[in-house]
């Protein structure tokens, strides 16, 4: 349909100057350092996941193992640990983004000549 | 007969009790609703609640939207119930958040405005994405809706201890049950019309500390009661449950294997894994949660809220584990049932339970159970205005303001069809909730998380992360995710062909999984891959854009 155009037209400039940031080394390291901790992060969990479901449903008599003599049984424990890994990718991730993340994208934020906003223009 | 009058007075003044309580709710929450209306004068400020909510305060509201009746009445019943199986259900909650957190939530509020659609159709053609977009919200939202209010109306009837024959304010059970969900979708409607996301907000951050509250008193009695010794407490639920050592092993609910029957035993445990999939990949893809992330000012802000939602979120699970053992301890499975064949009683009766062990007598016992009745109100009423609040911005900001105006809505235009839309939506939500008061619609809710997870998920992780993705690609993979997933259930036992389905009396069914996740999910992804591929249409300036404001911030609204 011939009025189905973008959101916000930018002006030619601006489309540019965008276009030339996704160009550049610096933007290209951010995606990297982004991606690069992501990407692999997310198939871990999910594997580790998976993993868990999957013995929850085939391996039924390793699940009920007790331990420590105990009424403690090794699914429990499973189960536990998915919360442990959950809480402890959340705060490594936050440590990395801190670290690697902000920095550099403030920095090419504020090359693109936009103020940091702490509220959006309508807002 | 002594006890049973003693029983008869303390119900009487735990009913009395929770109406006050619940009264003082609704009234504070009015109060903050009205407080918040006269905070609400921008399009950001209805949407968005001006963008101003702190890390911690989104991460207190992502809790009390998402912690839903059906996670903490629903699981906590499950437990009692089934033993570790609700546990299953739990982890799913939980670790869906990491997809939130490392593949959504920062990218999402850099690079949009007030509704899912916004990052969708960023660099695509708006009209064809947005009524998409529109169509799989208000269906997600209005699915998840009515699983709430009808299980709200069932709930506050077995909490207010309405049962058929006996009437209440002159109402008999049904005519009672019918006012609840009249009442709950009332608020509900005056909660986001009048107060737009800033009041919802503030509603939602009330409950969550009230059910954290309730949920950690009711822990440490448990706990308490057991000297803090988990083992004795897991020994105690198992010998109740009259299932043994089973009951602490994952199988008595789910992926359950059926003695002879090899076809079914297979069927269940491939739909346990498509139950987990969908529970893991559908938070991510719920618009009610996804607009939150546009309540905060940056990026690293929407972060911290999902940071604090993971730790109020796990610390909840982590606590229904306590509860639903300490229900199967204490009050047993055949009490239970005897209330609610669900389970979804078991909280309150243990709260009556620990109520009658710790402060003394029918008294106590009425006490805690009132108190954690008017949590679970509270709980119900917090979720459904978030959704409504959900269906109708996308409503407004995408089919008004986008779709039928073409971007030339003024905001103030916008804000009214928004509150409107929150009126009509809420309207029809009760009055199917009436009609299907009567039906097993609690599969509504595994259903919202795997339309999210088929359709909206594969839209959003391609917009944002695949150069080539374009209108065809995005139009496919919301249509497609969602038309496998109703298709499939459908046409599952959960809709006909069983004595639980929704209609026992017919019989359609051939597809046999309760879950449709584990086809229509891969569905999804590949039709968004389709769409793409057979389409022309690519933006390299628009994907530059969005890549560069999404990972930058820059221009974010």
């Amino acid at each position: 349909m011939s009025t189905d155009t973008p959101a916000s037209a930018p002006a030619e400039s601006a489309a540019e100057r965008y276009l030339a940031v996704q160009r550049s080394d610096e933007f290209a390291g951010l995606r990297r350092a982004l991606r690069g901790f992501v990407f692999p992060m997310t198939v871990a969990f999910f594997l580790w996941y998976a993993l868990y479901v999957i013995l929850s449903a085939y391996a039924r008599d390793f699940m009920g193992t007790k331990l420590f003599g105990s009424n403690i049984n090794v699914a429990l424990v499973f189960g536990l640990l998915q919360f442990v890994s959950t809480f402890l990718i959340a705060w490594l991730y936050s440590r990395y983004a801190d670290r690697k993340i902000d920095p550099v994208a403030d920095r090419i934020r504020a090359e693109i000549g936009e103020v940091t906003r702490e509220h959006g223009p309508r807002g | 007969m002594n006890t049973v009058l003693a029983a008869e007075a303390g119900s009487t003044t735990a009913r009395n009790l929770t109406i006050t309580l619940f009264l003082v709710f609704v009234a504070v929450t009015l109060a903050i609703t009205i407080w918040a209306s006269r905070q609400t004068k921008t399009a950001t400020d209805f949407y968005a609640g001006g963008r101003s909510f702190s890390g911690f305060q989104n991460g207190m509201a992502i809790g009390g939207d998402y912690m839903s009746a059906a996670s903490f009445l629903g699981i906590a019943g499950i437990i009692a119930l089934y033993g570790y199986d609700g546990f299953l259900y739990s982890i799913g909650f939980l670790v869906a958040w990491l997809v939130a957190l490392l593949l959504v939530a920062e990218l999402l509020r850099n690079s949009g405005r007030y509704t899912m659609a916004d990052v969708l159709a960023f660099r695509m053609r708006q009209r064809p994405v947005r009524t998409a977009a529109a169509v799989s919200t208000i269906t997600v939202s209005i699915f998840y809706l009515l699983a709430q209010m009808v299980g709200a109306g069932a709930l506050v009837a077995l909490l207010l201890g309405i049962k058929p024959g006996t009437t209440f304010l002159g109402m008999d059970a049904d005519t009672a049950k019918v006012a609840t969900i009249i009442m709950v979708g009332a608020l509900m409607i005056i909660y986001v019309t009048v107060g737009g996301m800033k009041g919802t907000t503030y509603v939602q951050i009330v409950k969550a500390f009230l059910l954290m509250g309730g949920a950690l008193v009711m822990t440490l009695l448990v706990l308490a009661k057991y000297k803090f010794n988990l083992s004795s407490l897991l020994g105690d639920a198992a010998a109740s449950s009259g299932k043994g050592s089973a009951f602490l092993e994952p199988g008595l609910r789910y992926g359950v294997e059926v003695a002879g029957n090899a076809t079914q035993t297979f069927y269940n445990k491939v739909d346990l894994l498509s139950l987990g999939i969908a529970l893991v990949l559908g938070t991510a893809g719920l618009p009610h949660i996804l607009i939150r992330f546009y309540t905060v000012p940056t990026a690293k802000a929407a972060r911290k809220s999902v940071l604090w939602a993971i730790g109020i979120i796990g610390t909840f699970y982590l606590l229904t584990l306590a509860l639903g053992f300490g229900a199967a301890a204490l009050v047993g499975s055949e009490a239970i049932t005897a209330q609610d064949k669900a389970g979804n009683t078991a909280a309150p009766q243990l709260a009556e339970a620990l109520g009658i062990d710790f402060l003394g007598g029918d008294l106590g016992g009425a006490t805690l159970l009132a108190i954690i009745a008017a949590v679970a109100f509270a709980t119900i009423l917090a979720v459904v205005a978030g959704l409504t609040l959900a269906s109708s911005s996308s409503l407004a900001h995408d089919f008004y303001a986008n779709v039928l105006k073409k971007g030339q809505a003024s905001e103030r235009q916008e804000v009214t069809v928004a509150r409107v839309s929150a009126l009509v939506i809420g309207a029809i939500a009760i009055v199917l909730s009436i009609f299907a008061q009567s039906l097993n619609v609690a599969f509504l809710v595994a259903l919202a998380f795997a339309v999210a997870a088929s359709g909206n998920l594969p839209a959003i992780l391609y917009s944002l992360f695949w150069r080539r993705f374009n209108t065809s690609g995005a139009v496919w993979a919301i249509y497609g995710g969602l038309l496998a997933a109703v298709f499939l259930v459908f046409f599952s036992p959960v809709v006909s062909g069983a004595p639980t389905s929704m209609f026992p009396d017919q019989d359609w069914q051939w597809f046999p999984l309760s879950n449709p996740g584990i086809l229509s999910i891969p569905f999804g992804f590949l039709c968004g891959w389709i769409g793409t591929v057979i389409s022309k249409e690519h933006d390299e300036d628009k994907y530059a854009e969005l890549e560069v404001r999404a990972l930058t911030g820059a221009g974010a609204h």
